[in-house]
């Protein structure tokens, strides 16, 4: 028994060995070397003095932290609204869909869709406006980053608002609360949950995009992820490019732990 | 009679071609105990839904107070809900969950704070106020359940299978705190159960439903005495229930008998069936019965022997004994008239009432 159950659990170990913790750690191994090999603390001193790489921090922390807010403040309500709907399976699928097409297909299609003669731009200029320059802007790549997320947004909330009881918007109702009220007070904080999951699947990733600052936001949009392809490919600075993959790693640390759960703290209230 | 504070006037709900509830019609009188009892399925959470606000009925009134309210929403009641699973919000202590109705409502810190110190003290919680809702007992939810409810002062309380979830021994508490509670604060309660032996100790009058329909409405004694049908008989407490036939006023045959009784008013010769209960039936010897039996089991109850024995004619007769007796024995079984309650088959309750008044002082 004990035997087989080990046996079960081998491919899962070596897994998490080679594809999860080797690889965390020839990052933070490479991390202390420079281009020439040496060991140095010179990258990490690079990292944090240098105004172009904290710029690009701040700045994928911020693409990142816009691409979360856009999706979330789209995927709540459609996820509210779906669960109310009658398909609900059928509706789900359609959204879950698009994640099994590829990232770079869907990054063409949009170069076709916002390029200087796509669909979008026909139409403007059918409707008088003109022809405007939309692919390579933050606008676009915002839009399209947050196209490819929102799925992955929407399902842990639509899962966290099924699980709620409906016995608990009766109660709210019950006790006096108008539907605005028992949104705010009762199903929102109930389904935070599933909010922090939606949160913790769209912001780290968000932190590395590369693919889409090049193809859509045309290298006008800086992240993390595209020093980290930069260095990697271009400059063979390998030691560097692990620094910031280091960094890059702490953050995700950070984000889960503020999105994690807490233990709620006691209060005081007759004195 | 206090004036009326809930009427439903021939309430009807259907979801598509199932009538969940046929002709309702009750009136609940300010300040008393009500119960609905009935077998799952019988529609007696629908009625409270009805009231509740949680259902719209298909057709037929819901009055509060004399006012219509059919269409007046949840929110807007002057009723409150303890729900079966309580619903305490996990995401707030006791505090809040008991606060909750009165900060809806704006009313200022100080007054809330009285009034949830106030109510968590009615159900026995004080210093209970910044638990999490995970760290109650099933008996304190409860508690917690009822103090939010109570806390904004309804007039009328709705409790869907409130104690169900509790265990025996708590259950019986909660029996005997809840019906205190309702006598203190002088407002009406109106109680769903399945379980018989909670309407009978705690309600000043039950609604014995099934299948959508009121069976019969009573006090407890009228109801567990005077069982208008079957269903009721067999629903309220434990009882024999053997064909028989009326031959005139105060005679009733059954199992091949004459025996003499209390009931009137039927047709000569009427098919009827005659319920005996099993606490009025004494154990004799044989010569002394008005029936003959033999043993067959008996349980040890704690307080009684229940005892199965059959007659000549095979009939099964359930008995409560306060003595235990040895099983394949012949003993007499001896009842007075009053103890034969002689049911006709499809009599409504409305004609069942109507024919006692003709020979009842």
């Amino acid at each position: 028994m004990k035997r087989k159950q080990v046996l079960f659990e081998m491919p899962y170990f070596f897994w998490l060995a080679f594809f999860v913790i080797a690889p965390i750690l020839l990052i933070a191994y490479q991390s202390f070397f420079n281009i020439r090999g040496q060991f140095t603390l010179g990258n990490y001193a690079t990292y944090f003095t240098s105004a172009t790489y904290l710029r690009m921090t701040l700045n994928s922390v911020w693409y990142a932290f816009l691409i979360t807010l856009f999706t979330l403040l789209i995927s709540y309500p459609t996820a509210y609204f779906l669960h109310y709907t009658k398909h609900k399976q059928l509706w789900l699928l359609l959204i879950i869909l698009p994640t099994w097409i590829n990232l770079l297909l869907k990054a063409y299609a949009f170069i076709g869709i916002f390029s200087q003669d796509g669909s979008v731009n026909q139409f403007l200029t059918f409707i008088g406006i003109g022809p405007q320059q939309i692919l390579f802007t933050d606008a676009s790549f915002l839009f399209v980053a947050t196209y490819i997320q929102i799925p992955f947004m929407i399902l842990p909330i639509f899962n966290a608002i099924e699980d709620l009881q409906p016995s608990y918007i009766n109660a709210s109702r019950d006790l006096g609360a108008n539907n605005w009220q028992t949104f705010t007070r009762i199903i929102f904080p109930m389904t935070m949950s599933g909010v922090k999951a939606g949160v913790q699947a769209v912001f780290i990733p968000s932190l590395s995009l590369f693919m889409l600052t090049r193809l859509i936001g045309g290298n006008r949009v800086i992240t993390l992820g595209t020093a980290i392809e930069e260095h990697f490919l271009v400059t063979m600075n390998w030691g560097m490019g692990s620094t910031i993959g280091v960094v890059l790693i702490i953050a995700m640390f950070i984000i889960m732990s503020l999105t994690g759960e807490h233990k709620k703290k006691g209060r005081k209230h007759n004195d | 009679m206090s004036k009326p504070i809930i009427t439903l006037k021939h309430v009807y709900k259907n979801y598509g071609d199932t009538n969940v509830l046929h002709d309702i019609n009750m009136t609940l009188e300010a300040g008393k105990f009500y119960t609905l009892l009935g077998p799952s399925g019988s529609g007696k959470t629908t009625i409270l839904r009805t009231i509740g606000g949680f259902v719209t009925p298909s057709s037929g009134d819901v009055l509060f107070d004399g006012q219509r309210i059919n269409d007046l929403p949840a929110n807007k009641r002057q009723v409150n809900t303890i729900f079966q699973d309580y619903a305490l919000f996990p995401h707030m202590d006791v505090y809040d969950n008991v606060a909750f109705g009165l900060t809806i409502r704006k009313t200022p810190k100080e007054v809330i704070e009285k009034k949830v110190l106030r109510a968590l003290k009615l159900v026995q919680l004080s210093g209970y106020e910044d638990r999490s809702i995970s760290e109650l007992s099933g008996g304190q939810q409860q508690r917690v359940a009822i103090a939010r409810a109570l806390v904004n002062e309804p007039q009328v309380l709705l409790l869907d299978e409130a104690l169900s979830a509790l265990d025996m021994k708590l259950r019986k508490e909660m029996q005997v705190e809840l019906r205190d509670l309702q006598q203190r604060l002088g407002i009406t309660f109106l109680f769903v159960t399945h379980d018989q032996e909670e309407a009978l100790a705690m309600s000043d009058e039950i609604f014995v439903m099934d299948d959508g329909k009121i069976l019969q409405s009573g006090t407890p004694v009228d109801i567990y005495d005077e069982p208008v049908n079957h269903f009721v008989a067999n629903f309220i407490g434990e009882s024999n229930i053997v064909p028989g036939k009326m031959l005139s006023d105060y005679r009733v045959e059954f199992v091949n008998k004459v025996f003499e009784c209390a009931d009137a008013g039927m047709k000569p010769d009427e098919n009827v069936e005659v319920v005996l209960r099993p606490e009025d039936l004494d154990i004799v010897a044989p010569d002394a019965g008005k029936l003959v039996v033999t043993i067959d089991t008996q349980l040890f109850r704690g307080d009684y022997y229940e005892v199965i024995a059959y007659d000549d004619d095979h009939n099964e007769w359930l008995i409560h004994s306060t003595n235990p007796t040895k099983d394949d024995q012949r003993v007499g079984l001896f009842f007075e008239p009053e103890d034969i309650h002689v049911m006709r088959y499809g009599e409504s309750e409305q004609a069942f009432d109507a024919r006692l008044e003709t020979y009842e002082d």
